[in-house]
């Protein structure tokens, strides 16, 4: 073991376990993994909740919890033991030797602070310069990770940020004693995929000046974009590691196979994510519907379609401005769109939760925006929704069987009898058994939540699903079985979704048509296959190139070459 | 761009100004509704006004000096003539003139309000003190000291104010001497008194505080801290703290209220000069106009620390000063 120290990687993990509970019997939640990261070099972790990763990420500095044992064979950082630190001794590494930056800023730096002061927070406390140099460097720093007007930024609140300057912030604070090691746990997770994108850009910056990075996160594609080696995690042990291009073109673990597969921009509409037998090749699922009905009868008709609203500060902003849009029968409709782009107010215009201020919407050809409350009910069980979060729209009081009762017809189903089987039928159809009639919600997995919302949409046999980010909270093996059983439900029954995603990836996936929002308008709206294919819309365009796909090759250009130019100038020591 | 950032200022203070006289005239409407409740129940109290005014019961006066007592005053006019004369008078900032002391009630007020005042603001501070103290020092310590603390809290939180200061008298006047049993006007009969009132709304304002504390030292804005290298005390004093004392702050509008009337009983206990013994003796003696000053003025010190808690919450908290 008598090897030269300069040759050592950077931080160095050889079977490192983590205990919850009991130092025996305890949750074993990180079994024995070992990874190395070089100066320089970015490895990127992958897995799904669960997985151990960010256990692992809060053990490297010395923070995994308050019941936690951690043991290794070795953990040595820059050459140093980091096991059985004391607590000065890790306070004096964090901040200073490793940077930690997490996922989504506004909850992730102080509220009630200036984000300033929270930049500053690293150098006052490792005694770096005096107030007014720090006030400087804070100044620097934030101009370094591309938030413009830096001085007045340093002022404002994290609320004040949007979700991508916050990002750039939280990241200005983890640099700012210029650590030798940068972990990231979920750095993009809440961001626009624009936003991502240049996110990514930012830590590519910071890679090329030779920091070491960790990269973690659920997202393949984010990761295979930064990564030089990539680890994938499930269970608490690394199932395989290795070059990022050859983990992603040649996986050899059934679970990386998986995770790929599952990816859903990788794969066309009308194939499955998931595979039951990795050996056996992706099948196309047979779509009767689709052929059965071309086009159909019209479902849904939105035309001219505006919102206004009056925020606190007196100025009125269009939330939803003249878009028009329609839905046939068995179709699925794709709205694609970062957050304030008017897709969940469209949304919501068309449940009839919210009255459009100008255009109409049509139901089957008849009026359905313009009827009063009173008409329109009869026909409610036409339009049902699946939300994002489901555990939000069930009473926690609640079975699962009580959530569907409910949502089932008076009228057709009379009697507790018909109900019961009705209820048994629809939970059966989207994979659920009668052992899970009687729990609640809190006791069912995210993947079974989003099963039952799904049965409560379909109860009252509507035409319309209208579906609002279903997936956007699932990992993505589960995402991958919804999504599916979703493409499965509408072969069998011929119910049309309105399928409202941030995530190109997973309505490319899912749509036969898509219209693209942005700032309260369509850009552009058309066949799934031709917008993917050859968008005609400059945002468009920026949302495709903005999407990280698995790559093989690792795909530079993500922003414009100007701006990537001057963000690696500033960072360059 | 200077006409932007006008048209911004003044919608601001436009809304600023919005709110103000919405408050103002909510102040208006509860001392309204708080003077003609009192002015009722008053009315409503047993015995004959005309009586108290001429020395009670026992001075045995004759009909006719009653009757000259009952115009005099007005008590022969019908009620809602009575309601109007005395809301009218109140507008005119004139509360009437004892039955008992034959003395203005602004005047006793003016004179008996000082020591109440010190001794609410006094106990008020000294609760916040001990009930953040408590929690700094206290939660999500190991489990015995955070049990401890928790326990502490809803210990003191129930006990009566009477028996507190009987006990504190007891123990630390009698006893120890280290206090003057009662009355003492300097900072040494303070003392006593505001803990008595102090130590059961610390167990209050200790309990929301210390729950708030708890879910904030879990938040990732606590994690990013400590990624930077600062230490479980900065943590604490520096990000948690601040957090944890909100929804105290919303207690604190009801606690001064609360305080200000439950002093009654502490200036009982420790014979001290103030409002409490004013209205004791108002009310025991059926003196209804000194009865409704002080009641008026309670409901004053409520709204007042209630638009207090308002203007506290925007320094505290700055996510309201750019929230409508």
């Amino acid at each position: 073991m008598s090897q030269d120290n300069k040759n050592r990687p950077l931080l160095e993990i050889e079977d490192l376990r983590v205990r919850f509970g009991d130092p025996v019997t305890g949750r074993e939640v990180v079994a024995g993994i070992s990874l190395s990261v070089a100066a320089g070099e970015c490895l990127g972790i992958v897995g799904e909740s669960g997985s151990g990763k960010s256990v692992t990420a809060r053990t490297l500095v010395g923070l995994t919890g308050r019941h936690a044992h951690v043991s290794a064979k070795r953990l040595t950082f820059n050459g140093e033991n980091l096991l059985g630190l004391s607590d000065r001794k890790w306070r004096d590494i964090r901040g200073r030797e490793i940077g930690f930056v997490l996922q989504d800023a506004l909850v992730s730096l102080d509220q009630l602070r200036p984000v300033g002061r929270e930049v500053a927070e690293p150098l006052r406390l490792h005694g770096w310069g005096n107030r007014a140099l720090r006030e400087e460097r804070v100044i620097d720093l934030l101009g370094q990770v591309g938030v413009p007007e830096p001085a007045m930024r340093a002022r404002q609140r994290p609320y004040e940020l949007s979700g991508g300057l916050r990002q750039r912030a939280l990241i200005a604070s983890a640099i700012a004693l210029d650590p030798k090691l940068v972990i990231a746990d979920e750095p993009t997770t809440a961001l626009d995929v624009t936003v991502q994108a240049q996110v990514l850009d930012l830590l590519e910056v910071l890679k090329q000046r030779g920091d070491a990075l960790i990269l973690i996160s659920h997202d393949l594609a984010v990761v295979s974009r930064l990564a030089d080696r990539v680890a994938v995690m499930k269970d608490g042990i690394v199932v395989e590691q290795g070059p990022t291009s050859k983990v992603l073109r040649d996986p050899r673990h059934d679970y990386t196979r998986s995770l790929l597969a599952a990816v859903p921009s990788s794969h066309p509409r009308g194939t499955r994510l998931l595979l039951r037998d990795p050996t056996t090749p992706r099948t196309k699922i047979a779509r009767p519907a689709q052929t059965a009905l071309p086009h159909g009868e019209r479902i849904l008709t939105v035309e001219h379609l505006t919102k206004r609203y009056r925020g606190p500060d007196g100025i009125t902003r269009t939330v939803v401005d003249d878009v028009s849009l329609h839905l046939d029968a068995g179709e699925t409709l794709g709205i694609v769109g970062e957050s304030g782009s008017g897709k969940t107010t469209t949304a919501r215009m068309i449940l009839a939760l919210t009255q459009p201020d100008e255009g109409r919407i049509l139901l089957r050809g008849e009026e359905w925006s313009s009827l009063p409350e009173r008409d329109r009910r009869s026909r409610r069980p036409l339009v049902s929704v699946i939300y994002q979060d489901p555990l939000s729209s069930f009473d926690p009081r609640w079975s699962v069987g009580q959530v569907v009762d409910d949502a089932l017809s008076r009228e057709h189903y009379a009697s507790a009898d018909s109900r019961r089987r009705r209820v048994r039928e629809l939970l059966g159809e989207v994979g659920l058994g009668i052992e899970h009639l009687d729990r609640r919600p809190l006791q069912l997995s995210g993947g079974q939540r989003q099963r039952v919302a799904i049965a409560r949409a379909l109860a009252p046999e509507p035409a319309v699903v209208v579906c609002d980010e279903p997936v956007a909270a699932l990992d993505v093996s589960i995402q991958a079985q919804v999504l599916d059983l979703l493409c499965d439900l509408q072969d069998q029954l011929g119910v049309s979704y309105l399928f409202i995603s941030h995530d190109l990836g997973v309505i490319q996936h899912i749509s036969d048509r898509v219209a693209v929002m942005k700032d309260g308008r369509v850009v552009e709206q058309g066949e799934a296959s031709a917008v993917f294919a050859s968008p005609r819309h400059d945002y468009t365009r920026r949302l495709l190139s903005s999407l990280p796909t698995p790559s093989f090759e690792r795909v530079e250009v993500q922003t414009t070459s100007v701006e990537r130019e001057l963000a690696v100038g500033s960072l360059r020591r | 761009m200077p006409s932007l950032s006008t048209k911004v200022g003044l919608w601001t203070r436009h809304r600023m100004l919005r709110r103000l006289v919405g408050r103002v005239a909510g102040v208006v409407g509860v001392l309204f509704a708080v003077s003609t409740l009192t002015f009722l129940a008053a009315h409503l109290m047993p015995g004959d006004p005309a009586l108290t005014i001429l020395g009670g019961a026992g001075s045995h006066p004759t009909r006719v000096e009653l009757l000259a007592i009952d115009r005099q005053y007005g008590f022969d006019k019908s009620l809602v003539v009575q309601y109007v004369t005395f809301t009218g008078h109140l507008l005119l900032g004139n509360l009437g003139t004892s039955y008992i002391l034959k003395e203005r009630v602004s005047t006793i007020i003016a004179q008996q309000m000082g020591p109440t005042f010190v001794l609410t603001i006094v106990s008020l501070v000294l609760s916040w003190v001990l009930a953040v103290g408590g929690t700094l020092l206290t939660a999500r310590r190991n489990r015995y000291t955070s049990a401890f603390g928790s326990g502490a809290e809803i210990f003191v939180a129930g006990l009566p104010q009477y028996w507190l200061g009987i006990i504190l008298m007891v123990v630390f006047a009698f006893r120890l001497r280290w206090f003057p049993v009662e009355g003492g006007t300097g900072v040494a009969g303070l003392v006593l008194p505001a803990l008595t009132l102090a130590i059961p709304l610390a167990g209050f304002i200790g309990q929301v505080t210390r729950d708030e504390f708890s879910s904030v030292m879990e938040q990732p804005f606590v994690l990013s801290a400590r990624t930077r290298g600062m230490g479980d005390t900065g943590v604490r004093v520096r990000h948690a703290l601040r957090h944890s004392i909100l929804p105290g702050i919303t207690l604190s509008g009801w606690a001064l209220g609360s305080l200000f009337s439950t002093a009654v009983i502490v200036e009982a206990v420790f014979a001290r000069q103030g409002l409490g013994q004013v209205l004791v003796n108002a009310v025991s003696q059926r003196d209804i106009p000194v009865v409704i000053g002080v009641t008026l003025l309670v409901a004053v010190v409520y709204v007042v620390a209630n638009l207090l808690v308002d203007l506290v919450y925007l320094v505290a908290d700055p996510r309201l000063r750019s929230a409508g």
